[in-house]
């Protein structure tokens, strides 16, 4: 076990598998010599050389194009999207290429690539640095998605999809690029298999799905809940493509509540699908309170600090939402 | 080429407010008064200023992230725009935007960016407008060199250039795009040589002197006011500071910095109107102490300023 930021767990992890794997290399925009506007690169240059760790020009469409192509023909990129807002650009190589690919032709090519990109608000970057757009990536056949809560959690994650041989959104969240943990970086090849929940706090009275950044806050509000005789348990899916169904599933027929807590604008969030997969599932009949989803507004993300932090939940309203479970059971 | 005195004078005095504002603005983030981000355009001034100084009433301008200058060129509201950057409800963007997304349209000003490209096509679409209702005025579409690396810089000049429509693709080459010198993000040197796959006009000016940069506009604008379609213009200038406000500048030297600074378009003009007796050294050093006086006063106008109520949140999200 090392303590290391999350930050420093996404480097790591990249690290060694492009030790491992010499077919492993990175691409992105200002993520040699500069490190990365986050930081999470710095000193890879020193290390790789640019044939491996290669600065792009600023074009998203062509980074993802270029990533696509050459994954289909027997390189492993790694490619950085400075934040998850630029994607836009990328999604035509991503969305129609990249996932593409495999099912289109026949299940004859395939597209080992991970597309790593910080999301989520609260750094006062406002409307177009700000979003966290994982509904959109969720909703396309052949990309899977993944978004770590903690250091230990990226680097094992990060591990694992870049051997995995689909194209993979591996979103980041900046606020928790400086969180720290203990990161099993001794322990021979730990890797965290993709579609395989997390339960990070065992309970008994209520169940909270919830990931990224949102992990922290259910967290303390499941503190501030346990104090008043409350038992929540906090589930981190870690993986939206594939969903760990079964982990969520039993958790609610343990508890019999469900609150689903995300950064993201609520509607068309992946609190939705979230839901329906429980309200589906034989866990319905164990159901004694109605669903909550505590979401981000229906807003874009403003500037304004006040307002940017009454954009996405806030613990005292996790708290009120597993009140509110709990008094109506 | 001669600026008419007035428009000089004013010339000066909103780049000696553009490098106070950023001044100012570099001071309020160090205290913590200012958050988020923002990308200073010290050294740019002549580029911003001049650019949209030789436009005529009713030309729309589309700002980059960089554009601070730009805005203050086009004769901005000083105070609005700083309560903008402390996020005040007075702000021009009832503090919703930021540095980054600085917008009047009413007044023109088609709004700064905070996608790096994005703002090419949106100019498309403003000259469509100009050449549909036959209004007589061109859009200038500001961007950095690194932006004409994006798909969208090439789809929106094929278009523009098609359709004929009047906008000056204005391209303000600092020689990086964040940390990627601009050897190794095109292959060529002069951006300006892009236009050709194109079929319009491309124009190199000095960016540090507002002379080249003034008689370069007006003359792009007279072109797209002929109809005779859009012009590419690339103002080669330096940026004094970092990328934004954590940037170490490993990819430069002082040297080269120095040398840049050295070209202080500010300073030029200065030198210019002392000697050709505009204005006495006094009279010029007057003139600096008002710009740096508005700044104050548009810094303690946004800090006395209310912050939005958070009933706004939802507000204009549809109209
Ligand atoms: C689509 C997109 N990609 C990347 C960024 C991050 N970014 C912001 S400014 C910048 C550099 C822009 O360089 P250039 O266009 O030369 O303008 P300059 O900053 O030099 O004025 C980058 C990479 C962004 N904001 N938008």
């Amino acid at each position: 076990m090392k303590t290391m930021t999350y930050a420093e767990a996404i480097r790591e992890a990249m690290s060694e598998e492009m030790r491992r794997d010499e077919n492993v290399m990175f691409m992105g925009e200002d993520i040699g010599l500069y490190g990365g506007a986050f930081g999470i690169s710095v000193g890879m240059l020193d290390e790789f050389g640019e044939k491996r760790v290669k600065d792009t020009p600023i074009s998203e469409a062509v980074i993802a194009g270029a990533a696509a192509g050459a994954a289909a023909t027997g390189l492993r990129p790694i490619m950085e999207i400075m934040f998850s807002d630029f994607f836009t650009i990328s999604m035509d190589a991503l969305v129609n290429q990249a996932a593409k690919m495999r099912y289109m032709f026949g299940g004859k090519a395939q597209v080992p690539m991970v597309c790593r990109t910080p999301g989520g608000s609260g750094t006062g970057a406002a409307a177009q640095h700000s979003q966290s757009l994982e509904a959109w990536f969720c909703h396309v056949p052949g990309i899977k998605v993944v978004t770590p809560s903690t250091p230990a959690d990226a680097y094992g994650l990060l591990k694992a999809s870049i051997r995995d041989n689909n194209p993979i959104v591996f979103i980041e969240q900046k606020l928790l690029y400086r969180t720290k943990g203990e990161v099993p970086v001794d322990q021979d090849d730990f890797i965290i298999e993709l579609g395989v929940a997390d339960v990070k706090r065992q309970g008994t009275d209520v169940t909270i799905v919830t990931y990224g950044r949102m992990v922290q806050r259910a967290l303390e509000a499941a503190e501030i809940a346990a104090e008043k005789g409350i038992s929540v348990e906090v589930v981190d899916p870690r993986t939206l493509q594939p969903l760990d169904k079964d982990t969520i599933i039993k958790s609610v027929e343990k508890t019999g509540k469900l609150i689903v807590v995300v950064e993201a604008a609520q509607t068309g969030s992946y609190a939705g699908e979230i839901i329906a997969s429980v309200t589906e599932s034989d866990a319905f009949d164990f159901l004694d309170a109605p669903v909550q989803r505590l979401c981000g507004k229906d807003v874009p993300i403003p500037y304004n600090p006040t307002l940017e932090a009454a954009v996405v939940p806030q613990v005292d309203e996790i708290v009120a939402a597993i009140e509110k479970a709990v008094n109506r059971g | 080429m001669s600026i008419e005195r007035e428009t000089l004078l004013e010339m000066y005095l909103r780049m000696n407010q553009a490098r106070a504002f950023e001044e100012k603005v570099k001071w309020g983030f160090a205290r913590g008064m200012i958050h988020g981000t923002t990308h200073l355009s010290i050294g740019q001034e002549a580029s911003g200023v001049a650019s949209c100084m030789a436009l005529d009433e009713g030309d729309k301008a589309s700002l980059s992230h960089r554009g601070h200058s730009a805005a203050i060129g086009f004769g901005v509201d000083l105070k609005k725009m700083m309560a903008e950057l402390l996020g005040r409800a007075n702000g021009y963007c009832k503090g919703k935007g930021g540095s980054m997304h600085i917008a009047d349209i009413e007044s023109g000003n088609l709004g700064a960016n905070g996608i790096v490209g994005g703002g090419f096509s949106i100019s498309v679409g403003a000259a469509l407008t100009q050449q549909y209702q036959e209004t007589g005025n061109v859009v200038l579409c500001f961007a950095g060199d690194g932006a004409t690396n994006e798909g969208n810089f090439h789809e929106s000049l094929n278009l523009a250039s098609i359709w004929k429509l009047p906008v000056i693709f204005y391209i303000e080459n600092n020689l990086y795009a964040m940390s990627n010198p601009l050897e190794k993000h095109m292959n060529i040197t002069d951006i300006a040589d892009r236009a050709a796959s194109y079929g319009m006009p491309g124009v190199i000016c000095d960016g540090n002197d507002v002379f080249d940069v003034y008689q370069t506009i007006q003359e792009a604008a007279k072109h797209c006011r002929e109809g005779k379609g859009p012009v590419l213009v690339e103002s080669k200038t330096y940026r004094w500071d970092g990328h934004s406000k954590s940037d170490a500048q490993a990819y430069r030297t002082m040297e080269e910095r120095k040398e840049w600074m050295a070209k202080d378009p500010i300073l030029r003009l200065r030198n210019h109107m002392i000697e050709e007796g505009i204005k006495t050294a006094e009279e010029v050093d007057a003139m600096d102490a008002k710009a740096k006086q508005d700044i104050e006063d548009a810094f303690e106008f946004a800090w006395n300023s209310p912050e939005p109520d958070v009933s706004t949140l939802t507000e204009d999200v549809y109209a």
